[in-house]
């Protein structure tokens, strides 16, 4: 949504919005809690109601949607095969196509926990679905496995519809989300946290009857003898979330391994001149402020490419990850005439404390800061400007020290 | 007196401090690095409050609820009885975004809206 407000804004004629869904504003319809736009409208707004704000501005610019509709292919020269009820097969023809497919979660197959296969078993955000938009209750007695935000939210929520949730349980020493939400979901209601344990075994036959955890060593192998019974009627996987790029490989979109989603430059183009990307689909984000920026970019410059615009690219800058940096996005800037500020977004690969977060351009160093906390679960962001880049590499490094 | 163990969630830091008190009156905090970490201690000592956002049945509509939230932090301790009291609540379409559900919600001053619309 926020890039095709974007696109019709930089002058885009004809916008269009192709949705599986039956409504507008994707996961958010489903995220009603609080927490949303806190840097992006300065207030804190719940899912539904920071989709609204976009909502209402994409119908006010005449944006178009073509609701439960599902996208069958992109082709690499912008076109767009769809299908639904009412039109069947459609072929959407454009100048470019801005991907905004998302990501889906890591399932129980995905990380291959043992024991019986027994009803119960949801990931968060399928739970969070048939709570909060389907009137379904899940269960009673609930045990989460991952610390994740959607994890510990969940927790609250099924905690507030009277469910039991006995414990989050997290395979890491630290916590994967962010500390406000176990503040607010775990604390508040307290629900005990088992940080370094995992669930070893699933029972039951035609129900979840109870889950098996165990604390883990430091190479987050289970140590059999800690090993406990917890009786739950209910599992919760909130153990990850994955981009859903199918419709980007078949484009023959070129992949970043350590992302999960298409290589990018600073304009969010992909490989595939008249493709971008935006938002979860390009890397898995956790505030949706940061997507909302990402996606005014992809969708400005993809009104640009539409109309001829984008100017050329006189060089490539990649964008190396350096010491304690798992993953920069975008991963290359093209080099161009215009004066601009490229925004870096980065992920850590460990927890560190008072650190020093340093920018370097062959060598020579562009920019520093310091953070007094860094933390895989919270992206950092750090600003180059265009005009100071030569052609080559850019490093991202993050160091103890001030 | 109380003493009671809380996260600072002002910034990325997660300061724990350790406030001690009795009702209304804080005497001593340990643990925050900065002012805004004192302040935040001393409301959660004294009174913490929540945003309080659920759902409501909806009748007679494809779709079976809408999201809703209080407009204004309701006392903590009061979310569990105000889920009792919306659970009992249901709306009929049109409900506008931001049209009151539950004015007042048990005398706290905050009232319970919509955060969707049903047309």
């Amino acid at each position: 949504m926020a890039a095709a407000v974007s696109a019709k804004k930089q002058g885009a004629k004809q916008v269009l919005v192709i949705e599986r869904d039956s409504s507008l504003g994707g996961i958010l319809q489903q995220c009603i809690h609080p927490g949303f736009g806190l840097s992006y409208y300065d207030e804190e707004l719940t899912g539904p109601e920071y989709a609204g704000r976009f909502i209402r501005q994409a119908q006010e610019l005449g944006v178009k949607t073509l609701l439960n509709s599902m996208v069958l292919e992109v082709l690499p020269d912008g076109t767009v095969i769809c299908t639904n009820a009412e039109y069947g097969i459609t072929t959407v023809r454009a100048k470019s196509v801005v991907l905004a497919m998302g990501c889906r979660e890591r399932t129980r197959g995905n990380i291959q926990i043992p024991g019986t296969r027994p009803a119960g078993i949801y990931t968060a955000g399928a739970a969070q679905r048939l709570i909060n938009r389907q009137n379904e209750m899940v269960g009673r007695r609930v045990v989460i496995l991952g610390s994740g935000d959607i994890g510990m939210i969940m927790a609250r929520r099924m905690t507030l519809e009277g469910a039991q949730v006995v414990a989050v349980v997290e395979i890491m020493d630290f916590l994967a989300g962010l500390t406000r939400n176990r503040v607010q979901c775990l604390d508040d209601f307290g629900i005990p946290l088992l940080l370094s344990h995992t669930v070893t075994r699933v029972m039951g036959n035609r129900r979840v009857e109870g889950v098996c955890v165990a604390r883990v060593d430091e190479n987050k192998k289970p140590i059999l003898e800690t090993e406990e019974f917890y009786p739950c009627d209910t599992l919760l996987l909130s153990v990850g979330l994955i981009p859903e790029n199918e419709l980007s490989r078949t484009a023959h979109v070129e992949m970043s391994a350590i992302t999960g989603g298409p290589v990018v430059n600073q304009c969010m183009q992909t490989s595939v001149p008249c493709l971008f990307a935006c938002g979860n689909v390009v890397h898995v984000n956790d505030l949706v402020d940061n997507v909302s920026w990402e996606s005014e970019v992809a969708g400005r410059e993809a009104a640009r490419y539409a109309m001829g615009q984008l100017p050329q690219s006189a060089g490539t800058v990649t964008c190396e990850p350096g010491n304690n940096v798992r993953y920069i996005c975008p991963q290359h800037i093209a080099l161009t005439e215009e004066k601009a500020e490229v925004d870096l977004y980065f992920r850590v690969k460990l927890p560190e404390e008072k650190v020093r977060i340093r920018l370097l351009c062959n060598g020579k160093e562009l920019g520093k800061k310091s953070a007094i906390k860094v933390n895989p679960g919270e992206m950092e962001h750090i600003k180059v400007s265009m005009s100071d880049l030569t052609a080559g590499k850019l490093e991202v490094h993050v160091a103890k020290g001030v | 007196m109380t003493e009671k163990q809380i996260t600072c969630i002002i910034c990325p830091i997660g300061c724990r401090i350790t406030v001690r008190g009795e009702d209304d009156t804080v005497l001593s905090l340990e643990g925050n690095q900065c002012i805004r970490g004192e302040a935040y201690a001393k409301n959660e000592f004294i009174h913490p409050v929540r945003i309080l956002t659920t759902t409501v049945k909806v009748e007679g509509a494809d779709t079976p609820l809408i999201p809703v939230r209080s407009d204004q932090p309701v006392p903590q301790e009061k979310l569990m009885e105000c889920m009792d009291l919306i659970k009992e609540v249901s709306v009929t379409k049109p409900v506008l975004r931001y049209q009151v559900i539950v004015p007042d919600i048990l005398g706290t001053g905050a009232n319970i809206v919509a955060t969707g619309e049903v047309l």
